[in-house]
């Protein structure tokens, strides 16, 4: 009884808290509020967009994960491991030793130039153009559905269905990190990003786990709701336990989260969250989040591909309506102006975004697109 | 023949029949005692003016600096255990040298010649190159299969590049762009199939870019297993390495019926084609055992090649190579015919030719006779042998001498096709599975066992058939693979020795302070467990501990564990020992399980294998972190 009286208590008091701000950010103002072909108020990146399918040489158009190596750029797809280099396509099938057909995640190991490919069937290690590969099976891989894979040093970090692994290269050991060892209690491990400090692991229905390199000790960071859908404690902590990606930016030591719910920022001492109610998200349901850098990221969104420049955004996608091209920027004041565009990412539910200087490439559910900056 | 060895000779024929009426073999062990020290030269180099030959010596564990023209020793230098590559800085100012057994570079001062530096590298190095530039070491290790990428001033490790299994030699291509190196055990299989193991090896030749440090190509070597040193012509169009093709899908026994192995040089470059030539260098009743080193006159007229078992060095015409690798691209192991066309000689050395070098003006041919103790000098003009130089060796050839001269000749097996070392290289293993007897195809298939420290695990063989070493290296052997010329009861006895004193490498898995790491106590404590997480007594023979008792980890008793295939004629094992188990994939009898892993994922479904079903996986790779450790 005591517990229902203090959620009474949360819940109005919540609401009183995020009700009240006249200017809150996430007040967005008229969709119209200039006519398409009038300049942007802010400058945001601009991109002309060139889509790959499987009719121009993808190895299937649901795009799970995409990866830049240099000039050469890596596409898990659905059915096989593509790799597109001087203007063709290399095609890597479980016949070559990929160990499974469906790619869901990619890493560079930039040391070595080795590519690390998680499968829905095991882990794929692709250097000097051959591929072995490790599954729950053949090695000590936790788990064989694996999300996410980040390279740092010696070690290869990895995130599976079935919790947190690390394979050590120099010794060939690994090291599996789940409930009885973390303060996971959710085992389903979504998404990963290694630095030489920390590593943070998005665990599905866990929150954010946080692992000290130095110190060898995990932490964790929850909602405050617990697993409710509510945002009683708006920046007050992670925007919603089930969490799809992590990026962190080691330099600024900044940590972006997506979650199926909003997203999250953490400076090490504050949080702020991101609502579509609130900021330019096109939408709650993000299944990535790429920082740039402490300021600025980038989201990939069941309905669009985000940025977010610390003030701005800008989203980019085919129309909701008629799936003509689309680009809007919403500034600090919560304006969204449309912008006149001749290209859009292959499709608005965006599952992976990587970057190659100024251009940005970006997996989709149907698939792979390349932006490509505009200067001007 | 002199006294001492007929002495020898009538004491090893009494140890042999001693060894063979008792089954605690007192009196072989007895001889074990007789020991000498060698120097054991395996490879050789001349400084860049031609000056000074360095000897690189694996049991003395030193460099030797020899007067190249006198062939006076100049000094001797002491560097690690068991030396096993060396190679020149590209000034020439220092000297390079990987300790396999300490897992650390010795880096000399050619000046003064002294040891200025010894550095930690990874896990048995066995080859190393320097850059061009002089910023990087390459060093492959041969036991964590990769390529080390060192700061060639400080000699920290920047980074390690995946290599094939077992990686062992590097070499710089003539314009330093490149480095190629090669492996001994062959690649896993990268996709299963119903015939794992029934497949040919698969083995690779690396491709490093020197400068970015990264793997920029795989050269694929197909049916090949076991693959040494490579050599580049002067102009840099020719790439040739030696290497073994073994013939292990077919039964081995006997040799008469179509050889083990095919030993054969991988040729590619621009003066090849595209694609690489596979080039055999036996021919009938004369097979070239175990190719090994290789080098390629300045103006790419012959290629040599030191063949270790035939205790020959091959001379080989490279106009009639390349005009015969034009007509028949592809593999050519097969075609015994074949090297008459290209072979214009074969120069008699000593015993276990290994490294080789050549002078720069490509007149005299500077051959490592591993287990002589002595350098051979060809004329390369006459193709003769010109001087041996000796390297001060004890003047009596002890008993395990004779054994290893005897282990690694393919002096006795039919058309000296093969010998113990063929298969077990380097007195290790091959990663192979092989099908050894006459019962048919593809019966009762095995996969090849390490020997060190298998002194009394006997009996020998995975269905126990052989009660000791001697009938494991003698009667077996002969009826099986010879086939041409059995072991006088000296030789048996001195082979035997020397395989019962194959001491175990050090294991590298163990931390140096010898305390356990937690997850290899949580495995010891599964491994010596009684009850099961449900608190079920495990019956004794279902835990790991008693199968695998005593320091070497077996009981010596045979056991079906479950893993009996269709095509075994039992499925009673003998338990195997444990020593380094972590090298030795694959596992099990017939090398089904690519992993320690899969022995008990994939091939233990009714815990027959020891109680491991209620195991986590964390459980399981706490177990394997402790089999690591045996």
């Amino acid at each position: 009884m005591k517990k229902l009286g203090v959620i009474a208590f949360l819940l109005v008091a919540g609401t009183a808290a995020f009700a009240a701000p006249p200017q809150a950010p996430g007040a967005q103002k008229s969709h119209t509020a200039q006519a398409a072909s009038d300049p942007p108020q802010v400058a945001l990146p601009r991109f002309r967009f060139e889509n790959f399918t499987a009719a121009n040489g993808l190895p299937n158009d649901h795009v799970y994960a995409v990866l830049v190596d240099g000039s050469r750029i890596w596409a898990g797809t659905d059915d096989g491991l593509g790799l597109y280099e001087s203007g063709k396509w290399k095609v890597y099938t479980t016949k070559d030793g990929l160990a499974h057909r469906a790619v869901i995640s990619l890493a560079l190991d930039k040391r070595t130039g080795d590519v690390w490919a998680g499968t829905m069937g095991g882990l794929s290690r692709i250097s000097g153009g051959h591929i072995d590969s490790f599954t729950q099976l053949n090695s000590g891989l936790s788990n064989d559905v694996v999300y996410g894979v980040s390279v740092e040093g010696e070690n290869v970090w990895i995130a599976t269905a079935a919790g947190a692994c690390r394979l050590n290269l120099h010794t060939n050991q690994w090291s599996l990190y789940n409930e009885r060892n973390t303060p996971m209690f959710e085992i389903w491990s979504y998404s990963v990003s290694a630095t030489p400090t920390k590593v943070y692991y998005g665990i599905w229905g866990s929150g954010v786990l946080e692992y000290d390199q130095k110190t060898g000790k995990w932490d964790k960071y929850d909602d405050p709701d617990q697993e409710t859908e509510m945002v009683l404690f708006k920046d007050q902590g992670l925007i919603h336990e089930i969490v799809t990606s992590v990026s962190y930016m080691e330099k600024d030591k900044v940590l972006w989260a997506a979650t199926y719910f909003g997203d999250s920022r953490y400076d090490g001492r504050y949080w702020h969250n991101f609502l579509t109610k609130d900021s330019g998200l096109p939408s709650n349901f993000t299944n990535i989040v790429r920082g740039v850098d402490g300021k600025r990221a980038w989201f990939g969104t069941d309905k669009g591909l985000a940025y977010y420049d610390g003030v701005n955004w800008a989203v980019y996608r085919p129309s909701l309506k008629d799936g003509k091209p689309e680009m809007t920027v919403r500034d600090a004041a919560g304006t969204v102006t449309p912008i006149s565009v001749t290209s859009a990412p292959a499709h608005n539910y965006i599952l992976y975004i990587d970057f190659q200087g100024d251009d940005i490439w970006v997996a989709t559910a149907k698939g792979l697109s390349h932006g490509i900056r505009e200067k001007k | 023949m002199n006294c001492k060895f007929h002495f020898a000779a009538g004491a090893s024929l009494a140890l042999l029949a001693m060894a063979l009426l008792s089954s605690s073999n007192r009196p072989v062990r007895a001889a074990e005692a007789d020991t000498q020290s060698y120097a054991s030269p395996l490879e050789v180099l001349l400084s860049p003016d031609g000056a000074r030959l360095f000897v690189l010596c694996q049991q003395s564990g030193e460099v030797r600096v020899l007067n190249a023209t006198s062939f006076a020793v100049v000094k001797k230098i002491a560097v690690g255990r068991e030396p096993r590559g060396f190679s020149l800085s590209p000034d020439g100012a220092r000297l390079y040298v990987t300790n396999s057994w300490d897992d650390t570079l010795s880096v000399i001062d050619t000046r003064t010649l002294t040891v200025s530096a010894t550095w930690p590298v990874g896990a048995e190095p066995s080859s190393v190159v320097e850059d061009r530039a002089e910023k990087q070491l390459f060093v492959a290790n041969r036991i964590s299969n990769d390529v080390a990428v060192l700061d060639a001033h400080t000699g920290t490790e920047v980074k390690r590049l995946a290599g094939g299994r077992g990686a062992s030699y590097l070499t710089l291509s003539q314009d330093g762009s490149r480095i190629y190196a090669t492996h001994i055990y062959p690649n896993l299989p990268r996709v299963r199939t119903n015939l794992d193991n029934r497949t040919a090896p698969e083995s690779e030749i690396t491709v490093i870019d020197t400068a970015r440090a990264v793997v920029v190509d795989r050269i694929p070597l197909h049916a090949i297993a076991g693959v040494f040193h490579l050599a580049f012509s002067s102009d840099g169009r020719l790439g040739v390495a030696t290497e073994y093709h073994p013939k292990n899908l077919v039964p081995l026994a006997h040799l008469e019926h179509g050889g083990a192995f095919a030993y054969t040089l991988t040729i590619f470059g621009a003066d090849v084609g595209k694609a690489s030539v596979e080039i055999p260098l036996d021919e009938l009743e004369r097979y070239a055992a175990r190719p090994f080193g290789v080098a390629i006159a300045p103006d790419k007229s012959r290629i040599y090649v030191s063949c270790g078992g035939s205790e020959i060095v091959t001379v080989i015409n490279v106009p009639k190579l390349l005009q015969y690798a034009h007509a028949h691209p592809g593999f050519n192991a097969q075609d015994l015919s074949a090297s008459s066309n290209y072979v214009v000689a074969r120069i008699g050395v000593g015993h276990d030719p290994r490294g080789l070098t050549l002078s720069r003006d490509g007149t005299r041919l500077f051959v490592a006779n591993r287990l002589e103790d002595t350098v051979s000098v060809i004329d390369t003009h006459s193709n003769r042998l010109a001087s041996t130089i000796t390297l001060d060796g004890p003047k009596t050839i002890s008993v395990l001498r004779r054994g290893e001269q005897t282990f690694y000749t393919a002096r006795y097996g039919f058309q000296g096709q093969i010998s113990c070392a063929s298969c077990h290289i380097d007195s290790t293993f091959d990663g192979i599975t092989w099908d050894l007897e006459p019962d048919g195809f593809g019966r009762d298939i095995v996969d090849n066992k390490m020997l060190e420290d298998i002194k009394d695990t006997e009996p020998y063989k995975w269905n126990g058939g052989n009660p000791n070493i001697p009938t494991e290296c003698g009667p077996r052997t002969e009826k099986y693979f010879w086939r041409s010329e059995n072991y006088d009861n000296a030789t048996l006895a001195d082979l035997a020795v020397y395989v019962r004193s194959l001491p175990p490498r050090p294991n590298r898995f163990r931390q140096a302070n010898g305390e356990q790491t937690p997850a290899q106590e949580r495995g010891q404590a599964i491994f010596e467990r009684t009850v099961d997480k449900f608190n079920k007594p495990i019956t004794e023979y279902n835990r790991c501990s008693y199968c695998h008792s005593g320091p070497k980890g077996t009981n010596q008793k045979l056991f079906d564990v479950g893993t009996r295939r269709a095509t075994d004629n039992s499925g009673l094992l003998k338990s195997p020992m444990l020593t380094n188990i972590a090298l030795t994939t694959p596992y099990l009898h017939d090398g089904s399980a690519h992993s320690l892993e899969e022995i008990w994922t994939v091939f233990n479904p009714d815990d027959k294998h020891g109680r491991t079903n209620d195991l986590t996986k964390d459980e399981l790779n706490d177990l394997i972190e402790y089999l690591r450790t045996r």
